[in-house]
């Protein structure tokens, strides 16, 4: 099952697109993490997921072909929106109160231990907490609920460095835990990388990468040789080229077992390596065959 | 991981694979506990209006009452009485500081209900939540509008008594003045149609909110478009609400609501207030009033001897219930159609 899949989507916001033809097929039980610089339209692809907007051109479906906003989607996708939106002015109490009332199924039991746990008083009013607090909060709400995905935008944004560990150990522990499939968006690539098993990169509107990392680190490699035989290499597609003096780095689509030229070495690419190559590179893409050619529109429950 | 084979929620769907929603009582501790400290304003606001009006309204009943008594009525004590009475509560005599209570409701209810959400980005919550974004805002659009219409429909049941001594068909014989129940001001105080103002000015705001998104601009945008309204309620429509009653004859009652009136010469050519002076000092000079309007029942008698004639448009005071019906009915259906263009958009996905 996909947890999300679009079809030449596209969301327009006047004459601007924001997103468009973008095609996408996340598979369930994934950390996914959706890269992008600022701009890039990865809160209004969010946005699509959770249902909040609504899309100008193609079609998308989450959960295996449930409409997003409808009544089942609704039931199984939690949002963790941007800077964590929290009623400022009611408990923590009150916010656990809310969001029972408001979903089909909540935790109680789980939402308090892991409050109790993070040392949150049930009490303080929500806008007195914390900015890591708040953040803890907000994701405790999400999972209480039970969702079958969890979306998250930029979700570490406002954190400092051990809030973000602590809230990517949270979401990790319940990922492997119970089983939920996440999608998050960053802009800071760093954190990611120990977290992240499936990457979807976004330049100006459009994916550029998709795929599971390990697949997607297995078939790059950084080539590392004399700059004046930088261009006539030809054996491999070349992502990306960077010269330093006398060295080049080549970005290739190749595997380890590839022949490397005489006088070349070749080296492993880590995850911000490979997404840094492709962001400088719009024109070039990574992504799974069966995704954006011949593309039916996603059939959507209604 | 263990993949997804299907929805952990499968159980909750019945057999037509349909959630069935969830239940709306789930909105009212919701409702309650994020508009509480609003509502609770609400309430103390019209709870201290209550308590001056009922106050005021007790001494002015008592005068009324005192005055009623009196005799013989042509004495002086009992010109005193009268006056005393008339003296009393005259801040809300023309009824227009009331007229701010409904206004007041729209803004401070109505329109932050959704600019808040809007504003502070909390919307990302409330309409990702299983509930759903639609029901959401029908529920608390509907729990709060019945909650300031009720509350509206109370305090009116005060006004309406306050009121009565103005009305009160003994007032022309005690040389009281007694006012038409249909009067721009008082009439929307009384009867159904404060509660149904209280009703419309809360769904103004509902609607300029989801359309402004900001709290204080929708705010001002609900009080600017209430007060257009309701002038041009009281200015223009009401009277029209039903044909008014034209008449040649002089004796109008005191409780009308009187529209127009015009004097028209032998030829049916109507004459306006200068030319009628000019026919009076014409006449007998000592007939022209202030202006050359004519000042009283013999300046009268001369016109019409004259072969002028006056007709009167007004709304007799017996109208008062089927006004009220036809403004409440109007006002009702108005806030029913802006609350669920409200919900359309909400609906609608336009973020």
């Amino acid at each position: 099952m996909n947890i999300v899949e679009t079809r030449v989507l596209g969301k327009r916001y006047g004459s601007t697109w924001a997103l468009r033809e973008c095609s996408l097929e996340i598979p369930a039980g994934h950390v996914a993490a959706l890269v992008g610089p600022n701009g890039a339209g990865k809160t209004t692809l969010l946005n699509l997921v959770v249902g909040l907007s609504a899309p100008s051109a193609g079609g998308l479906a989450v959960l295996g072909g449930h409409a997003p906003g409808s009544p089942a989607a609704l039931d199984e996708v939690a949002f963790v929106a941007q800077d964590t939106p929290l009623y400022k002015n009611l408990s923590v109490s009150d916010m656990l109160h809310v969001t029972r009332s408001l979903n089909r199924r909540f935790d109680q039991g789980y939402a308090e231990a892991r409050l109790d746990e993070l040392g949150i008083p049930a009490k303080r009013r929500s806008g007195k907490l914390s900015g890591g607090q708040q953040a803890q909060l907000a994701l405790t709400l999400a999972l209480a609920r039970r969702p079958s995905l969890l979306v998250m935008d930029e979700p570490m944004a406002m954190l400092d460095p051990i809030a973000r560990h602590d809230f990517m150990a949270s979401v990790l522990t319940a990922a492997a835990d119970d089983g939920v499939s996440v999608l998050l968006s960053s802009h800071v690539l760093a954190e990611l990388e120990r977290v992240a098993d499936y990457l979807i990169l976004l330049s100006q509107g459009r994916v550029q990468v998709a795929g599971e990392v390990d697949a997607l680190l297995a078939g790059h490699r950084l080539l590392t040789g004399p700059s004046a035989q930088a261009d006539s290499y030809s054996e491999r597609p070349v992502v990306h080229v960077r010269r330093a003096q006398a060295q080049a780095h080549l970005l290739v689509r190749a595997s380890a077992d590839d022949p490397i030229p005489p006088g070349w070495e070749s080296h492993p690419v880590g995850m911000e390596e490979l997404a840094l190559a492709y962001l400088r590179e719009p024109r070039a893409s990574a992504l799974p065959g069966s995704v954006g050619r011949d593309a039916e529109p996603v059939t959507v429950a209604r | 991981m263990t993949a997804l084979t299907a929805l952990p929620g499968a159980a909750a769907m019945n057999r037509d694979g349909v959630v069935p929603p969830l239940p709306w009582r789930r909105m009212t501790w919701v409702t309650w506990r994020q508009h509480r400290v609003a509502l609770s304003g609400v309430a103390a606001f019209l709870g201290l209006v209550a308590v001056y009006v009922w106050l005021t309204g007790l001494q002015l009943h008592h005068a009324y009452d005192a005055a009623l008594a009196c005799r013989p009525a042509s004495s002086l004590t009992c010109g005193e009485s009268s006056s005393n009475f008339k003296g009393i509560g005259q801040i809300l005599a023309n009824g227009f500081l009331l007229q701010a209570v409904p206004a007041l409701i729209g803004a401070f209810i109505g329109a932050p209900l959704l600019s808040r959400e809007l504003e502070t980005g909390t919307f990302r919550f409330a309409w990702t939540q299983g509930f759903g974004r639609w029901r959401w805002t029908l529920a608390k659009l509907v729990m709060l509008a019945l909650a300031v219409s009720v509350a509206a429909g109370a305090i009116s049941m005060l006004f309406s008594w306050y009121y009565q001594p103005y009305f009160a068909a003994a007032n022309q014989a005690l040389n009281l003045a007694q006012s038409p129940s249909l009067t721009p001001g008082l009439f929307d105080l009384r009867g159904i149609t404060f509660a149904a103002w209280t009703l419309a000015a809360f769904a103004i705001g509902g609607l300029a909110g989801m359309v402004i998104r900001r709290v204080v601009p929708s705010i001002v945008a609900t009080l600017a478009v209430y007060a257009g309204l309701a002038a041009g309620t009281g200015g223009l429509l009401r009277q029209h609400y039903l044909a008014p009653v034209v008449t040649r004859s002089l004796n109008i009652p005191g409780t009308a609501w009187v529209l127009s009136a015009q004097w028209f010469d032998r030829h049916g050519r109507p004459v306006n207030q200068f030319l009628l002076g000019q026919v009076l000092q014409h006449g007998d000079p000592q007939l022209a009033g202030k202006g050359g309007v004519p000042k009283s029942f013999s300046t009268w008698q001369y016109l019409l001897h004259h072969g002028y004639t006056q007709l009167t448009t007004y709304q007799p005071a017996s109208r008062f219930w089927p006004f009220q019906w036809i403004e409440g009915g109007w006002l009702l259906a108005l806030s029913v159609a802006l609350i669920a263009a409200t919900v359309l958009l909400v609906r609608r996905r336009a973020i």
